[in-house]
């Protein structure tokens, strides 16, 4: 197997609560609390989970957006959480970011040929002018807008025509990482489906690497090559997507999955309704994170924090269940057929 | 006679460079205790017709036309003191964002007790007495503490679940729900649902529900509205308008989102697209609303607007091409 492009190691990132007239340190957000992951080249993963439980932090964590608390983040074989900013910024053009919102992501006071000219020239990618002209232009055909729309200001596009050229802006720097954070979330359907599609093109056509933050277990199963579930900072289980839809390990994802509505009326479903909210990330339950809303806890589970092992090749999951004997474990068998129902 | 009938409703907006035509002539219709979905996407005047029923449109800059008959009589000329009789007591509202829409300064309690001292004339602990029974009935846990309590204090799915008590408190005849779970997690979301379903049954009101995730109407909708750029496209029943769409628009919209389980079929198809554009609703447009992006388009569907038409029973679609079904007549 090939290295990883981007190997995150136990990451973890606490944000400190000040209160008080001083600002003394009260508490930690406990956002991102040992995350491991990696990617290979031009593969995307896919990183899932409901609001508040730390995706996109570790987005931001991996872009060196803030310092993190602990753990590594290794793009291309080289440690890039704990390098200085000089040898840093080379580093920064190979991973690249698409943010959810198309309209705050743009500079309003700047045409479209000087946003994508921006990391060209940042970055010395051209040779002179006309280079930069040409890369531009390049840059355009490639999320199909017409060459003649870089003298126009972002205000004249609409959201998924805006959305390309964030992507078109992603692509100027040559990275080898694009991080899409809810890159599609808030597009209209019609425009959403323009937008993945492009997305899986240009992946095809250059062979980048993805990392897809997104709510949307639609849009993943469709977008991805394998899924990481998180819950409260941590991640409950990793799997090649086909497996993960099919027999999904955890009890949090196989909820997840019955919990998205289908577009199929009268669609008999084993669905699980989860009781209550997310705790908060500041004081997580002890033991497993997710115990107190698991259908399936038992003592063991409040204890003890069930770690991520291996249960078919490529297939992770945190939970004391598989513990059990097959007989005694709801998720030995395929849940997803059931839960998804399509069939 | 239907609960709610709705004729040529026309709700422009004055800008300043022309008329936005948010809905042009929308007529539809329901029943006592049916839940009716209205998609579509942002923009095409789902929400503010919503608004309209509720006559909370500002006028001007909006100006409403055509006729809103609720229980028969027509909404649009009542007094605005009628109408105050109307809202929140008999039609009664769900917003999309439940901590803009609650008062984060007056307690949980107040606010549900707010609906029924005005309408009910109940006094103050009759109002908090029932403010507490409310929050049982939509599932809020130890509801005599959670009722002194404010919003900030409450989590996103349990704000909504406070929106749905507030609205529910004066037994409405009619809800309109404006995309009651968009803001929600997906896990939150489905409780929601689950409790809209469950309380239909309970309480026995009609629901408007508008919503742009067609996952969602095919959860909880009998009948279903698709709307396009001000206009009604397409009506059905839920599963005859998920099984066989009429109109292109319809089609496309079902085509463009991916299915949950689609790896499991293995067939990883790319997503069908809907090239283009939403009109703008400033510019009056002669033919067919969807002609500029439909892939069936012919000079007569840029010149001639289709109208509605029964192209199978209780299946309405505006469009010249669409199937027809012989429908006994």
């Amino acid at each position: 197997m090939s290295k990883p492009i981007l190997e995150v190691n136990d990451l973890k990132k606490h944000f400190p609560i000040r209160a008080g007239f001083f600002g003394g340190i009260t508490g930690h957000v406990y956002a991102v609390d040992g995350v491991s992951f990696s990617i290979e080249k031009g593969e995307t993963l896919s990183l899932v989970g409901e609001s508040g439980c730390g995706k996109s932090t570790v987005g931001k964590a991996i872009l060196r957006l803030f310092d993190i608390t602990g753990g590594q983040v290794v793009l291309d074989g080289q440690r890039i959480d704990d390098m200085p900013a000089g040898t840093l910024r080379p580093m920064r053009r190979r991973m690249q970011v698409v943010f959810q919102d198309p309209y705050s992501s743009l500079n309003p006071r700047m045409r479209v040929r000087d946003i994508l000219a921006e990391p060209i020239r940042n970055f010395g990618l051209a040779k002179d002018a006309a280079d930069i002209e040409r890369r531009v232009g390049d840059l355009m055909d490639r999320v199909r807008l017409p060459r003649d729309a870089v003298n126009r200001w972002p205000h004249e596009f609409s959201g998924g025509q805006r959305q390309r050229i964030c992507i078109a802006r992603a692509l100027a720097a040559e990275p080898d990482l694009i991080i899409c954070d809810e890159a599609v979330s808030a597009l209209d359907v019609s425009v959403k489906a323009q937008i993945v599609n492009l997305l899986q093109d240009l992946q095809k056509e250059l062979g980048l690497a993805m990392l897809f933050i997104s709510h949307d277990l639609a849009i993943v199963e469709h977008m991805t090559h394998r899924v990481a579930v998180m819950y409260l900072g941590r991640i409950v289980e990793v799997a090649p997507k086909r497996q993960l839809f099919a027999a999904p390990k955890h009890p949090y994802t196989e909820a997840l999955l019955s919990a998205v509505p289908v577009p199929e009326p009268g669609a008999a479903r084993d669905r699980i309704i989860l009781k209550g909210d997310v705790p908060s990330p500041i004081r997580p339950p002890k033991g497993c994170r997710f115990h107190t809303r698991c259908p399936y806890a038992f003592d063991r589970c409040k204890q003890e924090e069930p770690v991520l092992r291996q249960t078919e090749q490529g297939h992770w999951s945190a939970c004391h269940l598989h513990d059990r004997p097959a007989a005694e474990n709801p998720l030995a068998g395929e849940r997803g057929a059931a839960v998804l129902a399509h069939h | 006679m239907a609960l709610l009938e709705v004729e040529n409703l026309q709700t422009h907006f004055r800008a300043p460079d022309g008329v936005n035509r948010a809905v042009d002539g929308l007529n539809f219709h329901v029943n006592a205790g049916e839940t009716v979905a209205i998609v579509g996407e942002s923009g095409c005047g789902k929400s503010v017709t919503a608004m309209s029923i509720l006559r909370l449109i500002p006028e001007p800059p909006g100006k409403i036309a055509g006729s809103i008959r609720f229980n028969g009589r027509d909404l649009l000329k009542l007094s605005d003191r009628e109408m105050r009789a109307i809202r929140g007591n008999e039609i009664s509202m769900i917003f999309q964002e439940p901590m803009t829409s609650l008062n984060p300064v007056l307690t949980v309690g107040r606010q549900i007790g707010e609906t029924l001292r005005l309408h009910q004339g109940m006094s103050k602990s009759q109002a908090e007495a029932r403010a507490v029974e409310m929050l049982k009935l939509v599932g809020i846990p130890e509801p005599e503490r959670r009722v002194k309590e404010y919003p900030h204090q409450l989590s996103g799915g349990m704000r909504q679940r406070v929106m749905i008590a507030i609205a529910l408190a004066c037994n409405p005849k009619l809800l309109i729900a404006d995309e009651p779970t968009t803001a929600l997690d997906v896990t939150i979301q489905a409780q929601i649902l689950d409790l809209m379903r469950d309380l239909k049954h309970r309480v026995g009101a009609a629901i408007v529900i508008i919503t742009h995730d067609l996952g969602v109407v095919a959860e909880v909708a009998e009948r279903v509205i698709v709307m396009y750029a001000g206009r009604k496209v397409e009506e059905a029943a839920v599963e005859k308008l998920f099984r066989s769409p009429r109109h292109p628009y319809t089609q496309g919209l079902l085509g463009s989102m991916p299915k949950l389980g689609s790896s499991l079929t293995g067939d990883e198809t790319r997503l069908q697209e809907i090239p283009g554009l939403v009109p703008s609703l400033k510019r009056k447009l002669d033919g067919c609303v969807f002609a500029s992006r439909c892939a069936y388009a012919t000079d007569m569907c840029r010149k001639v607007a289709p109208a509605l038409e029964e192209k199978a029973e209780g299946h309405i679609a505006a469009c010249h091409y669409a199937i027809k079904e012989a429908v006994a007549a």
